[in-house]
């Protein structure tokens, strides 16, 4: 790791200031990502704004909803009552992810952009379209068992590896950002882009823009949120596949039908990925058996496999079903309650 | 009364007697072998814990010299061809550093000589270390820099520009496999071993398994990462190398540097009293070799403390293996033939074909074997010991198959086991020591409950779980090689006893103490046992699971040596003058006669009636005859519950029982430790440990702890380890090493239960779950 200034904003205006007047400037939030990355010499930043200190509340919205500032850590989020009791799935996400220590120090603004953890993004001696445009991708031949099924492109197949974004993807949270030309409000969504051929431009952020705060918006269905998330080993792995579900049922029809439904995908896709194929085919269908495996196939449809990933589009495919199915009996029970 | 003996403390412990020939056929057994000894086999909490949980203990990397300098090293990228130009310049110019080495300016070393090849071979392989422009391994160091904070060196290190001609490398293990060839020997031994003609003999076999198992490249990942601080000490053409390194072999790696610098070895001392971890990888590698020669270069003492990434790039690892096991047997289970045989990884410069065969060498009593082993030659750091290197790989090979057999003979897998239990060594002839595997096997399945297995796989289900049975027979024999001797220094304190030996975290130090209070009559109290030190007395290798029988072995021979002493100081007044040792036994913190409670006299009466401050005695351990006179191994059988989830292939481990038949255990605490400690490595062999070796670079891709799976916390159940207890009458103590048989067996009983589970087979490590969905 080479030297570099290390700087603490006093608060946002500050931090962006500082970012706009000093070359290869990086926001500092726990850590957990950018240092490991310094490490590696993957990034080389010349000083590090320190931003963990700006924004540390959860508050309540106008709306009913929760805003959640970008320094708030990971396990401060996961162990909020509101969160766990207004969006579990959130909870959930996060603590599955990593170990309790990384937890401790890792920020919402650093988890929304950490970076992937593709072997050959993270060894500077590999080749990597990501880390230098043009050098070619070693993954695709090489080992991406963790690599996307979905959103890859012939340049990029490497994973967005949070779970805390895919409960945010599914939560259709808002991102709060502040740049040299002041706020402004992203879909949450709409904050990664799919690699295409510019794998090195992962989200739609302007230079030098900071994330502020994620907001939640009011979802009660989220009450009965779930994220299952499969991997190598029981604990501190990255996802393989992960599925964040809600379900609402509609029991006043003859048949029960799927009132509304939020469903999003991690470890598969080069983006936390909201399944919007699977939901348009839910919404509003029988809740059976057959819809829920329509509904996975649809999502799917598009999914390549790669040399060493392909069982992953079976996998994606049952554990949505039976995350789906058990939203369902879940639903039955809390209408009944 | 004793919590672990039954005993009252007013009970009157037994003298303990020379031991004199136990290696004999017709020799006597060690009396500390006897059931019912004092302190043997009690739980005695680790002597070192305290120091270690709060920060006392130092080891390698946090030792420091007056002037020190950091190290930091840069890696080759390529896996085979020449430096054709190294830029230093933009790392010479950074602050704080001391020295850029490279193979241009690097002092001239000598071949490291190589472990099991050269008697003095401590070395991972026989490379010159940064002497030309060759590079024979992806991640071999090229360049190492010193600075005045690590920081500063590690930054220099990173910015150093190699320029490679790359030449072809064999980096693909399937192309490597077609040109395989068979070694010059394996640990010693013939590559083959052949007993009748198996290969008839199976063709013609009523029942038939024939099934290959592979298994993947492994690291080492010991908690602490390699380390050694060390200084040329004195003036020019007569310094000392001090060193204070992380090692399982201090007189080896003397040895081996002296030879690398082409200096005396008395001008080496290498001291190592804490290990965090060792496990066959803490021998000589490229980074003690370069600390000590850029210090020299330098003038100054350094530090080299290797970075996790570094770990993988300069210590080997165990090899990848492709192995066939063919099985034939008649209707009663009866094995007429076993073949064993497969191809290893290695390379041209190392001598470790990875024996996978060793354990079904010894295991079943087939009456037509052939074990064989080829290599298969590759550029890569070359391949190491790993926690029992062969028999944990290989038992996942052989004992799979058993169940595989057991399946198509419809018979419990035990069973069958039980009806190919063999009368002597089915390869050597020998006769057992002292083999109690059925024991062992049978109180293992009584007490895990294995009666409750359903023999049709996919019969017991929890929700989305399937639920599986599975057991295999663990083994690794037991050795104790040459050159272990021992020191005994009795004072009015008490004893302590020297060895250069060593503690890597296992409880040798705790172990060794209990042994020698119990062997001198002394409380452990008054024992103190110094190991970790070339200076030492002896040369013990920890490994092989054989520290424990080498100490043993060696203190045996110098209790002897000091009875003489003592017997030499008495005088007429004394109630044992007169006496020859063969009369004496050691007790109550003295010396008495054998059958005859009154003639006794302390050894602090003997030392202050012939006016001595102390007495020293030391004496070479006896000639490992015992090995020449039987084969002699430990047993055991794991027991393992699994669950495996019908959605998504996910494998738990619930339940696991490791029953084992090792000899006497010296210290059921320590002993359990190990136990448990080998099966968690070993469900990390079955589950999760895979060294991701690039076949188009050669490279290592996932060299750190977040991408190489270890098991975790959650990983592991409840873990009950049972032992026979049965001492082996031709070994010290009557014990035998028991570091590595806890992770053999563990790959295959895990595999095995999952068959159980779900009807699925996988004959390739590790079991993720995309082998089971
Ligand atoms: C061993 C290991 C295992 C892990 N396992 C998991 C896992 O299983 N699941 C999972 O989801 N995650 C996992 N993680 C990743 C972890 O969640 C991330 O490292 C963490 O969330 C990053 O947060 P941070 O605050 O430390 O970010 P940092 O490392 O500080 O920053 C990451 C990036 O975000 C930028 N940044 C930070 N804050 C802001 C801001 N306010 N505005 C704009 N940019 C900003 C930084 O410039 C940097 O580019 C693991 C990490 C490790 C090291």
């Amino acid at each position: 790791m080479r030297a570099f200034d290390y700087h603490q904003a006093v608060d946002s205006g500050q931090a962006v200031e500082q970012a706009v007047r000093r070359d290869g400037a990086k926001y500092l939030g726990g850590g957990t990502n950018l240092v490991d990355l310094m490490r590696e010499t993957v990034e080389r930043p010349e000083m590090l704004i320190d931003v963990t200190a700006l924004s540390r509340d959860i508050d309540e919205t106008d709306a009913g909803g929760l805003m959640i500032g970008a320094g708030v850590t990971n396990a401060a989020v996961a162990g909020d009552a509101r969160v766990r009791l207004r969006y579990p799935l959130l909870s959930r996400a996060i603590l599955t992810g990593a170990s309790a220590q990384i937890r401790n120090m890792a920020t919402v603004g650093g988890n929304l952009l950490q970076r992937t953890r593709c072997a050959y993004f993270y060894d500077v001696a590999a080749s990597c379209n990501k880390r230098e445009p043009g050098a070619g991708c070693d993954a695709r031949e090489g080992f991406n068992r963790y690599h996307a099924i979905l959103g890859a492109s012939s340049s990029c197949v490497a994973t967005h590896p949070s779970d805390m974004c895919v409960a945010l993807a599914a939560l259709d949270a808002r991102v709060h950002l502040l740049g040299p030309e002041g706020e402004r409000e992203l879909a949450f969504n709409d904050l990664h882009r799919e690699p295409g051929e510019r794998p090195e431009l992962e989200t739609e952020l302007r230079p030098e823009e900071l994330i502020t705060a994620v907001e939640l918006p009011p979802l009660p269905m989220a009450v009965r949120s779930e994220y299952r998330k499969v991997r190598d080993r029981a604990s501190y792995a990255f996802a393989l596949v992960s599925v964040a579900s809600m379900v609402e049922l509609d029991s006043n029809t003859e048949d029960e039908t799927i009132a509304d439904v939020r469903l999003a995908l991690g470890g598969v896709a080069t983006k936390p990925w909201r399944a919007w194929q699977a939901e348009a085919v839910l919404r509003g269908q029988p809740a059976t058996e057959e819809t829920l495996a329509a509904a996975a196939d649809a999502e799917l449809a598009v999914a390549e496999p790669l040399s060493g990933n392909a069982f992953k589009i079976e996998l994606a495919r049952r554990v949505m079903i039976a995350e789906l199915s058990q939203r369902i009996v879940d639903a039955r029970k809390g209408g009944e309650s | 009364m004793s919590p672990f003996t039954g005993k009252t403390l007013e009970d009157k412990q037994p003298g303990v007697a020379l031991s004199g020939d136990y290696w004999r056929p017709d020799g006597r057994p060690d009396p500390l072998g006897e059931s019912g000894r004092q302190g043997i086999g009690a739980p005695l909490s680790r002597i070192d814990g305290a120091q270690k949980v709060t920060g006392g203990a130092r080891f390698a990397g946090e030792f420091r010299f007056d002037g020190m300098l950091y190290a930091a090293l840069a890696y080759s990228t390529i896996a085979n061809g020449r430096i054709v130009g190294i830029d230093t310049r933009v790392a010479e110019s950074m602050e704080g550093v001391a020295l850029v080495m490279t193979h241009e300016n690097a002092p001239r070393l000598n071949t490291p000589p190589v472990f099991l090849r050269s008697p003095d071979g401590a070395a991972g392989d026989d490379h010159p270390v940064m002497q030309n422009e060759r590079v024979h391994w992806n991640g071999q160091p090229v360049a190492l820099v010193l600075a005045e904070t690590q920081e500063q060196a590690d930054a220099a290190a990173e910015s150093i520009h190699v320029a490679y001609a790359t030449e072809s490398a064999m980096t693909d293990f399937e192309m490597a496999k077609t040109q395989a060839h068979e070694p010059d020997n394996v640990l010693g031994g013939p590559a083959e071993i052949r007993v009748g003609d198996a290969d008839a003999a199976f063709e013609t076999a009523t029942h038939r398994i024939d099934a290959t198992y592979t298994t993947p490249r492994h690291n080492h990942n010991a908690i602490e990462p390699h380390a050694v601080t060390l200084a040329w000490e004195g003036e020019g053409g007569n310094e000392t190398l001090r060193i204070h390194d992380a090692s399982q072999c201090v007189d080896l790696a003397v040895a081996s540097l002296a030879e690398v610098f082409g200096i005396d070895a008395s001008r080496i001392h290498i001291t190592s009293p804490f290990v965090g971890g060792g496990f066959g990888g803490k021998t000589l590698w490229q980074h003690q070799i370069l600390a000590a020669a850029a210090a020299k270069l330098a003038g100054r003492p350094v530090r080299m403390s290797l970075t996790r990434k570094g770990v993988y790039r300069v210590v080997g690892g165990r090899a990848c293996t492709e192995q066939r096991v063919a099985l034939g047997a008649d209707d009663q289970g009866r094995l007429t033939a076993l073949i064993h045989s497969g191809i290893a990884a290695m390379t041209r410069h190392n001598n470790l074909p990875e024996p996978f065969t060793q354990a079904t060498k010894c295991l079943y009593g087939a009456d037509n074997i052939r074990l064989a082993i080829e290599v298969a030659d590759m550029h890569m750091l070359a391949n190491t010991f790993m926690r029992a290197p062969g028999e944990s790989v290989g038992t996942f090979a052989l004992e799979s198959a058993l169940d595989e057999l057991a399946e198509q003979l419809g018979m419990d897998p035990i069973e069958l086991r039980k009806r190919n239990e063999p009368e002597r060594d089915p390869t050597s002839g020998l006769p057992f020591s002292s083999r109690h595997l059925l024991e062992a096997a049978r109180a293992g399945a009584e007490r895990f409950g294995w009666s409750e297995r359903a023999s049709q796989p996919g019969s017991r289900r929890e929700g989305e779980w399937r639920i599986g049975l599975g057991c295999a027979t663990a083994t690794y024999p037991y050795m104790r090689m040459p050159g272990a001797a021992a020191r005994i220094t009795l004072d009015a304190e008490g004893a302590t006893v020297a060895i250069a030996a060593h503690e890597m975290g296992m409880g040798t130090a705790t172990v060794q103490t209990q042994v020698a209070a119990a062997r001198l009559g002394l409380p452990v109290e008054r024992i103190r046992f110094r190991y970790g030190d070339s200076l030492l007395t002896g040369r013990v290798l920890a490994g092989g699971s054989q520290q424990t029988a080498a100490i043993g072995g060696a203190v045996i021979a110098a209790q002897r040596a000091l009875v003489d002493e003592l017997l030499g100081l008495v005088d007429a007044d004394s109630p044992l003058a007169g006496l020859s040792p063969a009369q004496v036994e050691c007790r109550d913190e003295g010396l008495g006669v054998v059958g005859d409670d009154s003639r006794f006299e302390t050894y602090r009466q003997i030392l202050a009636r012939a006016e001595r401050a102390e007495l020293v005695a030391e004496a070479d351990a006896a000639d490992s005859e015992e090995l020449a006179n039987w084969s002699m191994h430990s047993f055991g059988t794991i027991f393992c519950e699994v669950g495996v989830s019908e959605v998504t292939g996910e494998i738990r481990v619930r339940r696991l029982l490791g029953s084992f038949d090792c000899g006497r255990i010296l210290n059921a605490k320590t002993a359990a430790s190990q136990f448990r400690g080998g099966m968690i490595m070993g469900l990390g062999l079955a589950l999760m440990e895979e060294t991701l070796f690039d076949s188009r670079s050669g490279r290592i891709m996932n060299p750190s702890l977040a991408d190489y799976h270890v098991p975790v916390q959650m990983d592991v159940p409840e873990i009950e380890v049972m032992w026979t207890d049965i001492p082996d009458p031709h070994t010290p103590m009557g014990a035998h090493g028991i570091g590595e048989i806890g992770i053999t067996g563990v790959g295959a009983a895990v595999a095995n239960a999952i068959y159980n589970a779900c009807g699925k087979r996988v004959r390739d490590l590790p079991i993720t779950l995309d082998k089971v969905m």
